[in-house]
């Protein structure tokens, strides 16, 4: 298969090492090769979380600035922090609910206009597809779904065809017991849903 | 439930952690005796042993105070037979460097795998050493893998190079393997020996001069066989057949493939991979130098493959040009990827490799940075805070390495010193002589069994000047709550002793010891400023346990989170200034309490002076 690298950035505690497991597992049940690489030295300690993922042909763990096919961004400064992995036919899926950085709390940097920002993103990439993954993952009954929503909204962008909604399903059910996977599984299909309805021109969650 | 590791279908496809996946390599090859001190990037290789000797009492599993004592355990068991590992992080070598070069003299007579993983870039190291040195150092066998599967398979195969040259052998890899994951091929699990013997022979063991000297020659003998076996071995393969010679190790084999591949210009390459890393496979290099044009060395950190291959070809008569680190070439810094090894080959060569060109980012918005913070409730918080509160910006702080070395970052701006495990303690007594200034260091309760011991002594028998703050959480924090000797895992079902740190400090002569709750902030500072003005070595343990971990043990019931009363809020914000607790936040120009981050440790409640700051389980029993 042709490589697909797609980078997944995400504020501490917020799942991006288990959503690229879950991703890695669709992709293998598929009989896709993946290779990935996880960054998270001080994770839990409220830093930037990192993973590539690469799937299909190749040898390499790493994905270099300009070489990210898609960007899942689970925060929307880290999407723009991760801005640099992408080219101009790059496809960023990004939340849009912010989790404000404490040197914000405390005066020492300023957030920045996330829509303002956004559409100077959109304008560089391929496409860019906007979600509140947050409040979706809350509306499924927890927000500590927002990882499985967003990968609801990879698995609908057209990117992973060879990878169905099934094995994404499956992966989830392997990785968490019933009740849990149960409501996983209803904010995978709410992100799927999320972004099929951009898709179709329903712009509630576009970002103009 | 049974452990995934412990999966025993052969040709069975799992996704793995490089670490995982050098863990079950040690399953495969039969290991019946792992022993660790955790260390980022190496930890989750010890948790699998952890985890899996709980669920398989057949193998033997500890944690040791540190990677020194860890080496020395595991040579004990091969000593007798046993197929041991031991795995740390690249410092951690440091550590146990004296046993190893040592060890390497008397060899062992099971297997002994040291699993040591780099960290360049240092994502979470004080330092970006190449560890590749301590093989030519020591003069033992290396294993370099470039994939998760090879990092499974090499360290199958280390046992058993182990087992045939009676040596132990280095398993060394970099974050970019530990921390990667990929699809691995599983083998058989082999069946462990549990029972050794040792068979006593004083003159082969017992490294008095006169012995050593007859053990050194033994050594080089055995680095001549294990070179015979690195020219043979197919960890040290070529591939291709063009003129352009392009020579590799550990990740950087995947980005010199990936680049190849897609340039188009495959038949215009030959690759030497060099897995089996050390000794020097020389007559490997030599058959790849041959009709080499020129050859490139692509190695992140020293430049030790192209030193070797240099040696090689002078020894040999080759004139071939060898290109590796240079000013315009590769870096000894930090880690390579992609574009970087493809910009190195476009030039050497001369020929285009397409590099991807990323969007323009230059006027974007600056991210507001997020560096790694003590968590909310965190109690070093309060610890540095009352320590402030006494001396502020007036002592030196000699700091170690832990959770607690977060509180450098403002606005607890406590640490000055930084350099190694134990440092801090290490190192006061000569800042406190140098300046004759107040000296306060710190240290973890891990890292004090780690290497606080012998500092101590020494302290305390010198007549040194400063006060000690043992920082007391009752885990190994920053890798992930791993037990020390001062921990009760009564509640894991473990049977091990716990040891008392304010015994142990006052076994080792320290007369001033005050063990208090930082958290219980006002008698905290009091302590503190007790002690001030004292002379000699004084030791202040400030214990309460780590918040994430303490939501892991049983029978935890979880305090309320504090909330800010608007009606009595003054917005001076000195809660948030002074603490930094990350469960702050602002919210239309007023502070708040993020209920969902907040512990409920009430230190900020007791620094606000209109005491605005209050339970919410208060709250709702007034209402």
């Amino acid at each position: 298969m042709k490589t697909t690298r797609i980078m997944i950035v995400a504020v501490g505690g917020q799942g991006n090492i288990l959503a690229a497991k879950l991703l890695g597992e669709a992709a293998l049940s598929c009989g896709i090769d993946v290779r990935m690489s996880e960054f998270h030295g001080m994770a839990q300690r409220g830093g930037v979380v990192e993973s590539m993922v690469i799937l299909g042909d190749g040898a390499g763990y790493c994905i270099a600035d300009g070489e990210a096919d898609v960007l899942l961004g689970f925060e929307p400064v880290e999407t723009l922090r991760a801005a640099r992995k992408c080219s101009a036919r790059t496809l960023v899926i990004t939340n849009t609910a912010p989790v404000l950085p404490f040197t914000v709390a405390l005066g020492h940097a300023v957030y920045p206009d996330i829509p303002l920002a956004l559409r100077s993103l959109a304008s560089r990439v391929g496409k860019l597809t906007t979600l509140d993954a947050t409040t979706l993952a809350r509306l499924t009954g927890s927000v500590q779904s927002l990882n499985v929503v967003m990968l609801g909204a990879l698995a609908s962008s057209g990117v992973l065809s060879s990878i169905g909604t099934g094995a994404f399903e499956k992966a989830i059910q392997g990785k968490m017991k019933a009740p849990l996977a149960l409501q996983n599984l209803r904010a995978f299909q709410s992100g799927y849903e999320a972004c099929q309805n951009e898709i179709r021109g329903n712009s509630a969650c576009a970002v103009e | 439930m049974t452990h995934p590791l412990l999966t025993d279908t052969a040709d069975r496809k799992m996704l793995l952690l490089g670490n995982e996946a050098i863990a079950r390599g040690a399953l495969e090859a039969g290991v019946a005796f792992a022993s660790a001190y955790p260390g980022t990037p190496s930890s989750e290789i010890a948790l699998q042993f952890f985890h899996i000797a709980r669920e398989q009492s057949d193998l033997y599993f500890e944690y040791s105070a540190n990677e020194k004592v860890s080496l020395e355990m595991a040579a004990g068991a091969a000593m007798c037979g046993l197929r041991a590992i031991v795995s740390m992080k690249h410092v951690g070598l440091n550590v146990a460097s004296d046993a190893l070069l040592t060890l390497a003299y008397t060899g062992i007579t099971g297997a002994l795998v040291v699993a040591v993983a780099d960290d360049p870039f240092m994502y979470s190291s004080q330092n970006e050493q190449d560890s590749r040195y301590y093989a030519k150092l020591s003069s033992l066998p290396m294993l370099e893998p470039s994939s998760v599967q090879e990092a499974k398979d090499m360290t199958h195969y280390a046992f058993d190079l182990s087992e045939i040259l009676r040596s132990p052998v280095i398993l060394r890899t970099t974050t970019r393997v530990n921390h990667a994951s990929g699809v691995v091929s599983l083998g058989h699990l082999r069946r462990r020996v549990v029972a050794g013997s040792f068979h006593k022979d004083p003159y082969s063991y017992v490294c008095i001069p006169s012995v050593s000297r007859h053990l050194h020659p033994k050594l080089l003998k055995k680095t001549d066989q294990a070179a015979n076996i690195a020219d043979e071995s197919s960890w040290n393969f070529i591939e291709g057949n063009g003129s352009f010679g392009v020579v590799c190790n550990g990740v950087s084999y995947g980005y010199v493939v990936d680049a190849i591949t897609e340039s188009g210009y495959k038949d215009r390459f030959k690759i030497l991979r060099l897995g089996f890393s050390h000794p020097i496979p020389e007559k490997r290099i030599l058959e790849f130098l041959d009709g080499c044009e020129k050859a490139l060395v692509v190695e992140e950190g020293e430049p030790y493959l192209e030193e070797a291959v240099r040696v090689v070809a002078h020894k040999n008569g080759l004139t071939t040009p060898v290109f590796g680190k240079g000013d315009d070439l590769f870096s000894r810094l930090y880690e390579f990827d992609p574009a970087i090894v493809k910009n190195v080959l476009a030039k050497v060569f001369d020929m285009p490799f397409p590099i991807a060109s990323p969007i323009n980012t230059r006027d974007f918005p600056a991210a507001p940075p997020r560096p790694p913070n003590l968590c909310a409730g965190c109690p070093h918080r309060a610890a540095y805070l009352a320590v402030r509160e006494v001396f502020g910006d007036s002592a030196i702080y000699p700091t170690d390495i832990g959770c607690y070395t977060l509180g450098l970052h403002a606005p607890l701006n406590m640490g000055d010193f930084l350099i190694a495990m134990g440092a801090g303690l290490g190192s006061a007594g000569g800042f406190a002589r140098a300046t004759g200034k107040k000296v306060v260091a710190f240290i973890g309760d891990s890292t004090f069994f780690h290497s606080g011991l012998s500092p101590l002594a020494s302290a305390v028998y010198n007549r040194h000047n400063f006060l000690l703050v043992i920082l007391d959480n009752g885990t190994t924090g920053m890798t992930g709550h791993q037990p020390h000797p001062g921990v009760d895992v009564s509640h894991l079902g473990l049977d091990k002793t716990q040891i008392d740190i304010e015994s142990v400090v006052r076994g080792l002569g320290v007369k001033s010891v005050t063990t208090i709750n930082p958290l219980h902030f006002a008698k905290a500072v009091e302590a503190v400023k007790r002690i001030s003005s004292e002379s000699g070595v004084s030791v202040l343990i400030m214990k309460a346990p780590c918040p994430l971990y303490e939501k892991t043990l049983p029978g935890h019931k979880s305090r309320r989170p504090y909330e800010v009363r608007p009606e009595r809020c003054k917005n001076h914000r000195i809660c948030l200034d002074r603490t930094g607790c990350p469960a702050f936040h602002i919210e239309e120009n007023l502070v708040k309490i993020d209920s969902h981050r907040c512990t409920g440790c009430a230190l900020c409640a007791q620094l606000c002076p209109e005491k605005a700051i209050r339970s919410a389980a208060r709250e709702d029993n007034k209402r």
